[in-house]
């Protein structure tokens, strides 16, 4: 390698082989900043995830443990009987019906914010933020209160003569929970999507002879479609795999695809089966969010 | 929304009354829930008289007291190694390219994705193998507890933060570092002196997104904790599976408190940051 | 004089796109020096270069006989005034202007001198405690002017750092800069895109397309003799006729009309004629004009700037521009009026396609 000398540094003329090892160097420092963090989820999360395929695929012996040996797919066959699908479907109904009733209430509530003044709309956001950072389980708990016997809930039906609703333990108290809980997840990406949108357009629209439903479906919902594709995600995802709220608000009535694969470890020793089910949920998510980020969406 | 149309008439009622409905939502359990721990009733929703006896119980059960010392004890050593890992992650992703760079970005959204329930099984079944492996292999007799459920809760925020870093340090344009070298800075003191200032916002708040979600966790938490050794958001799941009684009140209360107060703590000092 | 930066066959690869081609460049001790050219030219790869921030793929760069290629850009005695000036938003107009002297291990009491010594000299006394957020585009110009020759670099960098000003606030600038370059009486490296900008300021230019150096010269010699047909074209106005030399004394456009055109071509090359529209004269028509000076057409086109009228003279398929100052008793031309066009014999540069 040619060198020519200076007073004070010896430094290389450029050269293309220089540049190679310049570039190759600096990916090695990528490399090594990354590496810690690389090792750290292949080991803890990359050989779990390996293992629960693993045990998806082997047999249950009769002391409810599991023999690594004897591979089938007698797991993912038992999806298919009667009792697991009515589970799968009420868990995969319950989180579209949570989806689309975040999504009533969010999305009048996401304009009305982006129509606000900037002052009083980053005070609307905080007031949204905070439950969203509140403690999950201490927000459904509070509704197991409200719901529970002689609760202020019964008061209040009781006083508008309605009688008394046993609301606890249905299915509506787990809906009523989950959209609870996942409503902030709606009303943010809502709220950046519609933020964004150019209110001239929606001007423009009115200027051109459209009333307000044609505005709202023509302009202002097209435009606020990522909005709409990400929140539902964001909503219908943690719903589908919900297994706090219905354990504190469902009943037996109300077993969802969560709360039946931990039974399937902690009482029911199933573990090839809970872990085939795992399975299942996880790719369906997967499914989910690949499909959101083909549309387009970024935040997560 | 710039040049936002201002809503008109029926439609502009329905809105604001829609807005009163969602705050009154959110806020109005969260105020129930406050009032009745207060309440001496035994039962947890009726209002029968005032009394601090339940928050003197809460002090008195030391098995309360253990699960949220655990609790804390945990956020702590997940916050602080989450963050180190996470902000080196974004800091490679943003700044590097180096191979395997597009597996890599995959894996570190895989944790934000995948369900609580598997994570939650992956890891169970995961330290059952690895500590009847280092039985078999060292004769050493691990438990699941602290290093286990520290180590779960990492593998999932390390994304987390990351993903909060990673934003940051988008939105910053490499100039300022360029400008710094330019002037004589080394590469290690372009990031001291200009790039760690710059993105500190965004490691406070993946540093308040990793305890939240540390000191929030119940599902992954009760499949890797160990007998006689949980945190505080597992302890009282256990509480309400057995029935509720008012001293689950103050203990959600309390846990209530302390996540509103870390928010609010690390919004004032955004403002503070902002206004100096 | 010496030459304070010199490129020797420095050529820049990004992948597979070559930004910066084969480029030989000295930049002498003193001169305010501009890299013009379109975006995407590799003007700015090669202020990086030069600057540390990027390394040649291939090729000697040195800085007053030191080869510095390869060397790291904090090791570099020249410094950047950045296009979006780059101020560290954390830290205050004295902080920004002292980091260099910080990280060179100054103490601390000469660099708050020195930093207010130049923030006197940029005109910024009184503000030295801002944050670069609560100061206007102008000032912000200022405090990176002041943060880059606070260390006394040997050349400075500058990569169109009067981009993002107003055109008001630009033209005072352009005076500034000069007068500040002459001051401290280091070169100046300017990049631009801006062909006025770098004939106002500049001692010389070299201008730059598709990563190649096309021409490097005097903003006179630039202007009135343009090394080649994207060189006339880019500064300043200019009409570009098609056609072939005919001997080195005429070329025949491309509409059959001879032109008296001086060139070194050999017969039959083909080439374009530039005449810049100030440089003719439009006239009623008369058959009496020299034919090889001149052109016989219909206006057809008038633009009235205020100071001048801008005609469009239309002949045969081809048009030509005509800048006329104005002055009173000019006389005034319509649309479809017959007029002749003429010029001077050596108002013509004959450029190579």
């Amino acid at each position: 390698m040619r060198k020519r000398e200076s007073s004070e540094h010896v430094v290389e003329v450029a050269t293309p082989e220089f540049e190679k090892t310049a570039q190759k160097k600096e990916a090695r420092r990528g490399l090594l900043m990354a590496l810690p963090s690389y090792l750290y989820l292949i080991l803890f999360f990359v050989i779990p995830l390996a293992i629960v395929l693993i045990y998806s695929f082997a047999t249950r012996n009769r002391f409810g443990g599991t023999d690594l040996s004897g591979w089938n797919v007698e797991s993912y066959e038992r999806i298919a009987e009667p009792i697991v699908r009515t589970i799968l479907f009420r868990s995969l109904w319950l989180a579209i019906l949570t989806t689309v009733i975040c999504l009533v209430i969010a999305y009048p509530f996401a304009y009305y914010l982006s129509t606000r003044k900037p002052a009083i709309r980053n005070v609307m956001l905080v007031f949204v933020m905070i439950p969203f950072w509140t403690n999950f389980l201490v927000r459904n708990y509070a509704w197991r209160v409200i719901l529970g016997n002689d609760g202020p809930f019964t008061k209040v039906t009781e006083f508008f003569g309605l009688g008394t609703h046993e609301l606890l333990f249905s299915q509506k108290a787990v809906v009523l929970g989950l959209v609870y809980g996942y409503l902030p997840f709606m009303i943010l990406p809502l709220y950046a999507a519609i933020e964004r949108i150019d209110g001239q357009l929606l001007e423009a629209s009115r200027d051109l002879y459209g009333n307000g439903w044609q505005s709202f479906k023509n302009v202002l919902l097209p435009l606020s479609m990522p909005g709409v594709i990400a929140g539902s995600i964001l909503v219908f995802v943690p719903s589908l795999g919900a297994y706090v709220t219905p354990e504190v608000l469902g009943g037996a009535k109300t077993t969802l695809l969560g709360s039946y694969i931990v039974t399937q470890f902690l009482t029911a020793r199933n573990w090839p089966f809970g872990a085939a089910l795992s399975f299942v949920l996880m790719a369906v998510m997967l499914l989910m969010t690949i499909i959101y980020f083909r549309k387009g969406g970024r935040t997560l | 929304m710039s040049n936002a149309v201002e809503p008109r008439g029926l439609s502009k009622v329905g809105l604001q009354i829609n807005g009163w409905l969602v705050y009154l939502f959110f806020y109005a359990p969260i105020v129930l829930l406050v009032i009745f721990s207060f309440s001496e009733s035994r039962n947890v929703g009726k209002w029968g008289g005032f009394t601090l006896s339940w928050y003197e119980q809460f002090i008195d059960s030391s098995n309360a007291r253990n699960a949220l010392e655990n609790s804390i004890k945990i956020a702590i050593v997940v916050t602080i190694i989450s963050v180190i890992l996470g902000t080196m992650s974004a800091l490679a992703l943003e700044r590097f390219t180096f191979k395997g760079k597009r597996v890599f970005d995959a894996l570190l959204y895989l944790p934000i994705i995948i369900p609580d329930v598997t994570m939650a099984v992956m890891l169970l079944l995961f330290f059952g193998e690895f500590f009847e492996i280092l039985d078999n292999l060292f004769g050493l007799q691990l438990r699941k507890g602290f290093w286990s459920i520290s180590i779960s809760h990492i593998a999932f925020n390390i994304s987390f933060v990351s993903v909060v870093v990673r934003a940051r340090l988008a939105g910053m344009s490499t100039d300022l570092e360029e400008a710094a070298v330019d002037l004589y800075a080394s590469r290690w003191k372009a990031f001291r002196h200009v790039t760690f200032p710059q993105i500190l916002p965004g490691i406070a708040g993946g540093a308040l997104l990793a305890m939240t979600l540390s000191l929030d966790d119940v599902v992954i938490t009760q499949f890797v904790a160990g007998p006689g050794w949980t945190t505080l958001p597992v302890y009282v799941f256990g509480l309400i599976r057995k029935g509720v009684t008012p001293l689950i009140n103050s203990i959600s209360v309390i846990m209530l408190v302390s996540s509103m107060l870390l928010v609010g703590l690390s919004l004032l000092a955004e403002r503070t940051r902002r206004g100096g | 004089m010496t030459a304070a930066v010199k490129l020797k066959g420095i050529t820049k690869k990004f992948g597979d796109v070559t930004a910066v081609d084969n480029v030989d460049l000295t930049i002498e001790d003193g001169e305010f020096f501009s890299l013009l050219g379109p975006s995407g030219c590799g003007k700015t790869t090669t202020l990086r270069m030069i600057a540390g921030l990027e390394f040649p793929t291939e090729g000697s760069l040195s800085i007053f006989g030191e080869e510095v290629g390869t060397l790291a850009p904090n090791k570099r005695s020249v410094n950047t005034v950045f296009q979006n000036y780059a101020l560290f938003p954390h830290l205050t107009v004295i902080d920004n202007v002292g980091f260099g002297l910080k990280m060179q291990g100054v103490a601390k009491k000469e660099t708050k001198e020195r930093a207010m010594e130049m923030i006197e000299l940029v005109q910024l006394a009184g503000l030295e405690t801002r944050k670069p957020s609560q100061m206007s585009g102008g000032q912000q110009q200022r405090v990176a002017l002041a943060r880059a020759l606070v260390n006394q670099p040997k050349v400075l960098l500058l990569d169109e750092p009067l981009g993002a000003l107003d055109l008001k606030l630009r033209q005072e600038m352009q005076l500034e800069l000069k007068k500040l370059q002459r001051d401290v009486g280091i070169s100046f490296v300017f990049v631009t895109h801006d062909q006025e900008e770098a004939l106002t300021m500049s001692d010389r230019i070299a201008v730059m397309h598709e990563g190649k150096l096309l021409q490097v010269a005097s903003p006179e010699e630039i202007y009135e003799s343009p090394a080649n047909r994207f060189v006339a074209d880019f500064i300043g106005r200019t009409n570009l006729l098609d056609g072939t030399t005919a001997d080195n004394e005429t070329v025949v456009l491309s509409n059959g009309t001879s032109i008296r055109a001086q060139n070194t071509f050999p017969q039959g090359t083909k080439v374009s004629i530039s005449i810049r529209p100030e440089r003719t004269k439009i006239t009623q028509r008369s058959e009496s004009s020299d034919p090889y000076s001149s052109v016989q057409g219909t206006v057809e086109t008038i633009t009235y700037l205020g100071n001048a009228r801008v005609y469009g003279v239309k002949f045969t398929w081809l048009s030509i521009e005509v800048r006329e100052e104005n002055r009173p008793g000019l006389e005034v031309f319509n649309v479809g009026d017959d007029v002749t066009v003429h010029w001077e014999y050596d108002a013509i540069s004959v450029v190579e396609d």
